[in-house]
């Protein structure tokens, strides 16, 4: 592919997604406007008196009609102005930071343990089609389709932490470890790992094991279900009957050539799972009281700090529409047929 | 064996035995696959279950008794009582009312309405089609369950605030997939036939594609029946969905949560009560796929 058509390909891409994040916007928007709290009473307090009121009304900008309301949110956006969080204090922006890297830390190693479970398990039930294997392979995918992750999280602390104490419990760290290590990059185990602690570094991953684990279960499901179909697919072509009269072993023809054709749109699907991760670390960190931003969310939800929560809201939507991006491009990028 | 020969006859004699022996075709090759028989084993009792929850439950599932509380399951509490000293069983028997209410709400609003824009778009194409699916893509590519959330938190907490969220963020897919359908439908000849005896639009997408696409949305909305169970419960346990003292299945882990290492029953009951049921619905879903949308599955 030439260089021009690659850029074309991106741009193109890119205007479909500045309209998708368009869209998000008017969503997240229009979900603060119908908010019962009345952002004027939040600020003023109710006995402050009438012309205080419209002031801070004005002030606001509350006065304008919709769409200029919606072009200087838009601008407050592109500025990085999240507004402020009435819980904190801080800007929003600022506490999303703080606590962003806690989420991609579990999410990532989630997608990795879902993945270097859940590719091997779908090539084995497509290679064993109709066998115990394949059953196996399909129930656990199904049950992943199927459990609560809260309540999964919950049975997990209880026999894995509880009961065979394998597992640090709630929270990063243990209390002992807090505040060792300065951060660097807000990823504890990589901190640890680049300020030498390596006694932090075995706490911090005892305690981040059980959470990632339960998230890559999710992740297993889906990837494990899609591999299996993809592989079917390969192994139906023509050119792995080929790889077999020449005489290569059947492990070759199965792990190198058809898996490596699967791998094509298996991409996408990988950056899906990692995106849906993001999300259900909500209710993973909720579980097991992890500072991320899932449960950055959820406790100005419950502390009704709108400002908060639309915008960690705007951020998860963010990444999400970015990943499904990156799978679109890496996808034609790699596949000759979708260009 | 009369029924038998007659549903199978190879020459039909009305529209009717050719209709129904095409639903018993159908139900023998449904009937083959093992696990969708579990799956509608688990609905169907989750139905029954619902339909009967006063005779079925042994004790009122709001009644309180503090001098009981938390006590583990045994032959008079089957699955034990909470904090409150309310029995587990009777609650979670009760709370499969709520459930099934979620489910059967959510699909009935959304299976239309992504019905009506699939199809609209896929038939019309053109301007029509790109506008529908920029939408839909939009709607799809947001994370489902925080955009529920911020609408349970702009809304408010409570069960129907839930389910217009859940609703909300679930129509996209049947919209993509009675778009897909009504494409290929729409080069069909029986189509053109009826498009040159003068049938309107309108008419030829509400009679003639709409009805076609109706498998493959059932099929996705079973598999999709475990999903909104699951948003459900999720916005339940962080306490926007169903308010206590509602026996609602997510509230109810919520509320054994603080239990969990001593009196592991509270929240551990209600969430194997939530695995069982969305399993059936995904062994259903599967199944359904298999007879009646082959060219999905494997």
């Amino acid at each position: 592919m030439t260089l021009a058509r690659a850029s074309r390909l991106v741009g193109r891409e890119v205007a479909a997604v500045a309209v998708t994040f368009l869209g998000l916007l008017l969503v997240t928007f229009f979900i603060g406007r119908v908010v019962p709290i009345d952002p004027v009473l939040a600020a003023v307090g109710d006995r402050a008196p009438a012309e205080v009121y419209e002031r801070v009304r004005i002030e606001l900008g509350l006065h304008l009609p919709l769409h200029e309301q919606f072009w200087i949110y838009l601008r407050k956006i592109a500025a990085g102005d999240l507004g402020q969080s009435v819980l904190t204090s801080n800007p929003v922006l600022v506490d999303i930071g703080r606590v962003f890297p806690a989420t991609l830390e579990l999410a990532t190693l989630g997608t990795i343990i879902g993945v270097s479970l859940g590719v091997p398990a779908g090539v084995l039930a497509a290679v064993h089609r109709g066998t115990w294997i394949d059953q196996v392979v399909r129930v656990v995918g199904l049950f992943g389709f199927s459990v609560p992750v809260f309540w999964l999280g919950l049975v997990g602390l209880l026999v894995f932490y509880r009961v065979l104490g394998v597992v640090g419990g709630p929270g990063r760290l243990g209390v002992a470890f807090d505040d060792i290590v300065d951060p660097i990059t807000g990823v504890i185990l990589l901190d640890a790992a680049l300020r030498g602690e390596w006694e932090v570094f075995r706490n911090a991953f005892s305690h981040l094991i059980l959470p990632a684990s339960v998230l890559g279960y999710f992740s297993l499901a889906y990837v494990s279900r899609m591999t299996r179909s993809f592989m079917l697919e390969q192994l139906r072509q023509e050119y792995v009957t080929t790889a077999r009269v020449k005489g290569l072993p059947e492990g070759r023809v199965v792990w190198r050539h058809a898996l490596g054709n699967a791998m094509v749109p298996l991409i996408t699907v990988i950056a899906l799972s990692y995106a849906n991760l993001l999300e259900g670390s909500v209710l993973t960190e909720t579980v097991f009281a992890w500072p991320g931003l899932g449960r950055y969310i959820t406790n100005s939800l419950l502390n009704a700090d709108m400002n908060a929560v639309l915008g960690g809201t705007l951020v998860v939507g963010a990444v999400f529409i970015g990943l499904n991006m990156l799978a679109d491009i890496l996808y034609r990028l790699v596949d000759p047929r979708a260009r | 064996m009369a029924a038998r020969d007659w549903l199978l006859a190879p020459t039909p004699g009305s529209r009717l035995q050719s209709r129904l022996g095409q639903a018993y075709l159908r139900w023998l090759a449904f009937r083959s696959n093992p696990l969708a028989c579990v799956g509608l084993a688990i609905v169907v009792a989750l139905l029954l279950l619902a339909l009967l929850a006063p005779a079925i439950a042994t004790h009122d599932p709001l009644a309180q008794s503090l001098a009981r509380r938390l006590q583990p399951p045994s032959a008079e509490h089957y699955f034990g009582t909470d904090a409150l000293g309310r029995d587990i069983f009777s609650r979670i028997v009760h709370g499969a009312r709520i459930t099934l209410l979620v489910v059967l709400v959510v699909v009935v609003t959304v299976g239309p309405i992504g019905l009506l824009v699939g199809t609209a778009a896929g038939y019309a194409g053109g301007a029509l089609d790109t506008v529908l699916m920029r939408v839909t893509d939009i709607f799809l590519a947001f994370p489902r369950l925080i955009l529920a959330l911020a609408f349970v938190a702009a809304l408010g907490p409570g069960i129907e605030n839930a389910v217009i969220a859940i609703a909300f963020t679930a129509w996209p897919p049947y919209a993509r997939v009675a778009r897909a359908e009504a494409m290929v439908i729409r080069n069909a000849d029986f189509i053109a036939a009826t498009r040159l005896q003068g049938a309107s639009p309108l008419r030829i997408v509400l009679r003639h594609v709409m009805p076609l696409c109706v498998p493959s949305l059932i099929v996705r909305s079973t598999l999709d029946m475990a999903g909104i169970i699951l948003t459900a419960a999720g916005l339940g346990f962080l306490g926007l969905g169903a308010q206590p003292p509602m026996p609602e299945w997510g509230a109810m882990i919520a509320t054994g949560r603080d239990y969990i290492f001593d009196q592991w029953w509270v929240a551990t009951m209600p969430g194997i009560a939530i695995c069982v049921v969305a399993l059936g619905f995904n062994l259903l879903g599967d199944g359904l796929r298999d007879v009646l949308d082959p060219k999905q599955g494997q």
